[in-house]
């Protein structure tokens, strides 16, 4: 489809129109990309030398190894902030205020603050009140500390977008509070927001980056000692954002799929989703938006 | 917690520098990223293509991968010379600018289409069109995520500390060094960026009620 988003399709002049302006931005953009080639050209950026360490399999065995710790870090610390978080959730949602409170303190506190300062205070802070954890530890707790704050939250939107008649029914047949919210409620909340979820995978992904400041060795780090090592950091860490750019752009399609499934499924049903910094959800919800709106026609 | 109240000065300077490099960067992301969601739905396909693919690659590597790619590798292999603070807004300003051309992507698919067909009728064109009727439409309920955008870039501020560029997390990191107190000194800092997360988020609350629509 190549009409544009904003209104129907094009007439004569502005198809012309358009036609100039595609051929003017992409003679620029052309330009741009020869110019900046050219330049990299010239500091010699292209030599065989640099990019020679890459034609050896102990290279990549190097990165891969890098991005199997990354991958670690990111299915532990979303396994962890998935319990951590449906917790919360149902703390902040509890009658009970003694419950309420530090569920709203906790969410309140790690969501406010910035991952590097947690990470480097779980891999440096931490010991120093004897609490003796190994680095890649103290990753992934910073990560799910973060990311269980904001599932937590993405949880409690969840559950609050379903029908209160579900709620009355559980306890109209006879279940408990907490019954009717664990076999009931909670169930059918995760399967709504599961493409939130799958999303929100994709910025813990992209954070477990930071645990090179803690120096744990994921992608980024090696990335980085492989480019000390040969003299070669632009080469190196290009190549870890394009594992990186692989890795989370596959995610983000599955995301995307699924959110669009889900929106066909409850069309009415919008879920907002509120505290969630990776905006994949607002860009799938705009697509989404946008099928619907050619469906209908 | 004796540190941080003996080193008061510095997490003031560094928190001074935190709220500049925000303000800085998010002010020129919301320009550049108001710039790439018009690229994406202008008529021009190779604008659409640039807007996506800026999008896309952004968006999904990692901020900390783009500070130390273009920090360490990119600047110098082009043999260019650059302030570590511009440097730095740079990169803030290109990761936060492609959150903002997403938001305001989905603010503009928000309008209505008659909107875009009235203004096409009048005779106005594209660029007319989006700037002087949708995107100011839209702007209201982008609102909500530019305010997460904006909170979230406090936050990744921090990430300029790769870089050595002074900011709030650095003076913590500094200060738990010299002092081999790391403890207290990052929960100084982590203290000081709730006082201006917190506000920040009441204050989003408080203009996203205001400009709602009332429906």
């Amino acid at each position: 489809m190549t009409a544009p988003v904003l209104a129907d399709a094009l007439g004569p002049r502005g198809r012309r129109q358009a036609r100039v302006a595609s051929v003017v931005a992409s003679a620029v953009i052309v330009g741009l990309v020869i110019l900046f080639v050219l330049r990299l050209q010239s500091k010699g950026q292209f030599e065989s030398e640099l990019w020679k360490p890459f034609t050896l399999w102990a290279q990549w065995k190097f990165f891969l190894g890098g991005l199997v710790v990354t991958l670690k870090v990111a299915a532990l610390a979303m396994t962890l902030s998935i319990v951590l978080g449906t917790l919360l959730a149902l703390g902040r949602l509890a009658r009970s205020f003694a419950v309420r409170l530090p569920a709203i303190a906790f969410v309140e506190f790690f969501r406010g603050l910035p991952l590097y300062v947690l990470i480097l205070f779980c891999g440096y802070g931490l010991v120093e009140v004897g609490i003796e954890i190994s680095k890649f530890q103290a990753l992934v707790l910073g990560l799910t500390l973060y990311n269980s704050a904001i599932l937590g939250e993405v949880f409690r939107a969840g559950i609050l977008s379903l029908d209160r008649g579900q709620t009355e029914a559980a306890l109209a047949v006879g279940l408990g509070y907490w019954q009717s919210m664990l076999l009931v409620v909670v169930p059918q909340a995760f399967r709504r927001m599961i493409p939130a979820i799958v999303s929100q995978l994709v910025t813990l992904l992209k954070d477990t980056s930071l645990g090179f400041v803690i120096l744990v060795e994921d992608l980024l780090r090696r990335a980085q000692l492989a480019g000390g090592f040969f003299g070669n950091e632009l080469q190196s860490v290009l190549v870890a954002a394009v594992m990186y750019i692989i890795v989370n752009y596959s995610i983000s399609r599955v995301a995307r799929r699924l959110e669009i499934r889900q929106r066909r499924r409850y069309k009415a049903g919008a879920i907002q989703v509120t505290g969630v910094e990776d905006l994949a959800i607002v860009g799938a919800q705009a697509e989404a938006a946008q099928i619907q709106a050619t469906d209908r026609e | 917690m004796n540190i941080v109240l003996d080193n008061f000065d510095a997490y003031l300077a560094g928190m001074i520098d935190t709220i500049v490099l925000t303000l800085v960067s998010f002010a020129l992301a919301f320009v550049v990223g108001t710039i790439v969601a018009g690229f994406r739905v202008s008529p021009v396909p190779p604008l659409r293509a640039v807007g996506t693919a800026y999008v896309t690659i952004v968006r999904n590597t990692p901020l900390a991968v783009s500070m130390v790619l273009f920090w360490f590798g990119l600047l110098p292999a082009l043999g260019i010379s650059l302030s570590r603070f511009w440097a730095g807004i740079i990169v803030l300003t290109t990761y936060t600018a492609s959150f903002v051309a997403e938001a305001v992507r989905a603010g503009i698919n928000s309008v209505a289409v008659g909107q875009a067909e009235a203004g096409r009728s009048l005779g106005l064109t594209f660029p007319a069109t989006l700037g002087q009727i949708i995107l100011p439409q839209a702007m209201r309920t982008v609102v909500q995520p530019l305010g997460s955008i904006f909170i979230a870039l406090i936050k990744n501020s921090a990430l300029v500390t790769i870089i050595s560029l002074p900011n709030l997390t650095k003076t913590g990191e500094a200060i738990g060094t010299a002092t081999v107190q790391f403890f207290p000194a990052l929960l100084g800092a982590g203290v000081a960026y709730l006082l201006l997360t917190l506000p920040s988020g009441a204050a989003v609350g408080w203009i996203e009620r205001k400009v709602a629509f009332r429906r």
